[in-house]
């Protein structure tokens, strides 16, 4: 492990005033212990937040507010999340391990970096890692990799179930840095590669995710996460899909809809979204609906078989959320 | 190896370990640095490799105080600087499960956990679990079902079993698969690891 200076600041003001190029935050640090014993990240300073006062979760007329320091464990066993928003409680549920849920906190979960091996791999190119190396997953084992939102300089797999869930529900991302304190979408605090794949989001040097707030959506109350993998258990996702819908009777008045294990970042579906509003619910109108869910896809040579998996992941979840007793 | 060799009584500062492990990092990183950076940067890089953080953690009940190098982990501070080897090194990368030990009563992986982050905080290692002569009954049972063939995963089996337990996690044998998928065992002694569970949780209830 390259060597770092070490601080544990007390306050929000001290961690900023510290930050900067060349540093990172270590919260859980089951990313980052992770990947610079790898020698994939190497910062010059770690800052230990972890007695910051960023925990916490509560909810008022704006939606739920969580603290960028809450753990995965935690919020997953929140009463007010399980009941009001299934769909967050059940990506994290699904997600890595009993051990890593308790250690890893929701900030570092949106800041995860991705399992694409080529990346976590420093004898191999990869852009995100080392820009303008070359991309060797574009013909190397891309099983795994993206088929939306990718480019000719990376298909790395954004990794994170929580995300995908977050995303669908227009989650608000709050971050603070000397400059001051902004609010993102989560959907627009990422970015798919392009040219610069090591640009991951829109943090900048030395700004901190402080918390976020996922907004007021009373019939989120009906939602789900499903979630594909090779294994049964603590594995990235082959293919996920969060979906919320609002109900009158058997007719779906609106939908939410994200997926993963299939973009660059958590991909919300607002065409399916728009295709599944005032259709009554059945497993013929959700085909329908999904028939254009992978438009714009560019598979490669492992995983050509993403599409097709992406819009029966999308059925069986919207089946499974419609035909559950509620 | 007596403990006192190992830990600093919190007030001379280095113990005789600290400064030969220090040594043996600056060492160390000096040669890989140079390889990938200038010469300056390197040479500050080194200075940042001698800095230590004192921790002061309570293991099993006794409170002791470490010097690290900030990189350290829990795990190899628990088996290489405080002598308690139950706590095993499998992947070292989080990902199966070996080093399970409880921070603050809630099972976490000692070898994701830098030995800088655990200041003031309780850890409990599989040394811990036992009182006295007298084993814990997640103990007990992964012996009384044969819950293990070469026995590496089982100290990180049996911490992650007793957290499940108290997590509540325990009602049915698909939701003690599930709580327990973060542990691998080569052996495959999955089966048996369930019947244990099942059998220490009347017991620790």
């Amino acid at each position: 492990m390259h060597p770092y200076t070490f601080s544990q600041p007390r306050s929000v003001r001290d961690a900023l005033s510290t930050a900067g190029p060349g540093a990172a935050f270590l919260a859980g640090g089951t990313t980052l212990v992770d990947l610079m014993k790898l020698d994939v990240m190497t910062p010059g300073h770690v800052l230990d937040i972890n007695r910051l006062p960023l925990r916490g979760i509560r909810r008022d007329r704006d939606g739920l507010h969580i603290g960028a320091l809450d753990r995965m464990s935690d919020v997953a066993a929140h009463r007010t999340v399980r009941e009001s928003y299934p769909v967050i409680s059940q990506a994290l549920e699904l997600s890595a391990s009993g051990q890593l849920r308790n250690m890893a906190s929701i900030g570092g979960n949106l800041l995860q970096r991705t399992r694409c091996g080529y990346f976590r791999d420093v004898t191999t190119p990869c852009n995100k890692r080392t820009p303008g190396s070359g991309c060797s997953a574009l013909n190397g084992v891309n099983r795994n990799h993206a088929i939306l939102g990718t480019s000719d300089a990376c298909i790395a797999t954004h990794p994170s179930d929580l995300a995908v869930a977050l995303v669908a529900l227009s989650t608000e991302v709050h971050l603070a840095s000397t400059q001051g304190v902004r609010t993102v979408l989560l959907d627009r605090f990422y970015e798919v590669p392009g040219n610069t794949p090591h640009l991951e989001n829109v943090l900048r040097p030395g700004e901190l995710i402080t918390g976020i707030t996922v907004p007021h959506l009373p019939w989120a109350a009906k939602s789900l996460y499903l979630k594909i993998r090779d294994r049964q258990s603590y594995e990235f996702a082959l293919s996920s899909a969060a979906v919320a819908l609002e109900m009158s009777g058997r007719t779906i008045k609106q939908a939410r809809v994200a997926v993963g294990g299939m973009g660059t970042k958590p991909w919300r579906l607002t065409n399916v979204e728009k295709a599944l509003a005032g259709r009554r619910a059945g497993e013929a109108a959700f085909e329908a609906a999904v028939e254009n869910a992978a438009d714009g896809a560019r598979t490669r040579a492992l995983n050509g078989f993403k599409p097709a998996l992406l819009r029966r992941t999308l059925v069986r979840a919207l089946t499974a959320l419609t035909t559950e007793s509620r | 190896m007596s403990s006192n060799d190992e830990v600093n009584d919190g007030q001379s500062g280095l113990s005789r370990r600290t400064v030969l492990g220090s040594t043996v990092a600056v060492a160390v990183a000096a040669p890989l640095v140079a390889g990938v950076a200038e010469a300056t940067a390197s040479s500050s890089a080194v200075a940042a490799a001698a800095e230590t953080v004192s921790v002061r953690v309570k293991v099993n009940g006794t409170m002791r105080t470490v010097v690290v190098d900030p990189r350290v982990t829990l795990l190899d501070t628990l088996r290489e600087r405080l002598g308690l080897t139950g706590t095993k090194k499998g992947c070292d990368r989080g990902q199966c499960g070996a080093c399970t030990v409880h921070v603050d009563g809630e099972r976490v992986l000692s070898c994701l956990t830098l030995a800088a982050t655990t200041d003031q905080r309780e850890v409990t290692t599989i040394e811990g679990l036992a009182n006295g002569d007298r084993l814990h009954p997640m103990q007990q049972a992964f012996i009384e079902r044969d819950g293990l063939q070469c026995g590496f995963c089982t100290s990180g089996q049996i911490m992650s079993a007793v957290a499940v337990v108290e997590e509540g996690r325990a009602h049915s044998d698909n939701e003690i698969k599930e709580s327990m998928s973060g542990n691998i065992c080569r052996c495959s002694c999955y089966p048996a690891i369930v019947e244990a569970i099942k059998d220490a949780q009347k017991v620790m209830r």
